[in-house]
């Protein structure tokens, strides 16, 4: 299989082609995202309110007297 | 056939029993003192309290302190799913409750992570918890 001067010609404007669509995105989308400085937060606030905790903190309070090792 | 395999049942719920009488009598051992890796952590800042009521680094840690830590909070999910089925609440609701205490029982010098998502070191005021903690 040869390739002729036209498919030659062809094949280079298709490369050209593909080396613009990939530079174009990368000059242009360019955004620059920096990792936060500082830890990121878990939210706690679902499904725990305050009538909850009170209610169990005498049986928090029985677990880590009794498993002290591990607390 | 079947007695050699009626044989092999008793052999394993005797084994059963054994490991349970075995867990029995660890429990006991159990109470006692922190591992002195984990003391020493603890101590040293590296490791501190969070507000769900795990543990984390407040430093970047060593593997074997990251071992440690990973090894102690699997056993306090442990604790904690078991209390939170006893007490008809769910187990981030029971660990919330525990973080609540376990940082107010840190000792001046040790770490403990705020509602803002900060390490502080513990001192003699009180801690910074969240606003739901007793």
């Amino acid at each position: 299989m040869t390739i002729t001067k036209t498919g030659a010609r062809r094949l280079a404007v298709k490369a050209r082609c593909l080396v613009v669509m990939i530079a174009i995105p990368a000059l242009t989308g360019c955004v620059q995202i920096d990792t936060p400085d500082k830890p990121i937060e878990i939210n706690l606030n679902i499904n725990i309110r305050q009538e909850v905790v009170y209610r169990l903190d005498g049986d928090a309070k029985k677990l880590i007297e009794q498993n002290s090792e591990i607390f | 056939m079947m007695r050699w395999n009626s044989g092999k049942l008793t052999g394993l719920a005797l084994a059963a029993v054994a490991a349970t009488a075995a867990v029995a009598l660890a429990v006991p051992s159990a109470m006692a003192q922190r591992d002195p890796a984990y003391a020493a952590a603890r101590a040293a800042g590296q490791v501190g309290e969070q507000p769900d009521g795990y543990l984390g680094f407040a430093t970047a840690p060593t593997p074997a302190i990251r071992a440690l830590v990973q090894d102690i909070n699997i056993k306090r999910k442990a604790a904690y799913t078991e209390r939170a089925q006893a007490t008809g609440s769910t187990v981030e609701q029971f660990a919330f409750t525990s973080g609540c205490n376990l940082i107010a029982s840190t000792k001046p010098g040790e770490k403990y992570l705020t509602p803002g998502g900060a390490w502080k070191t513990r001192d003699a005021s009180p801690p910074e918890r969240d606003a739901r903690c007793p």
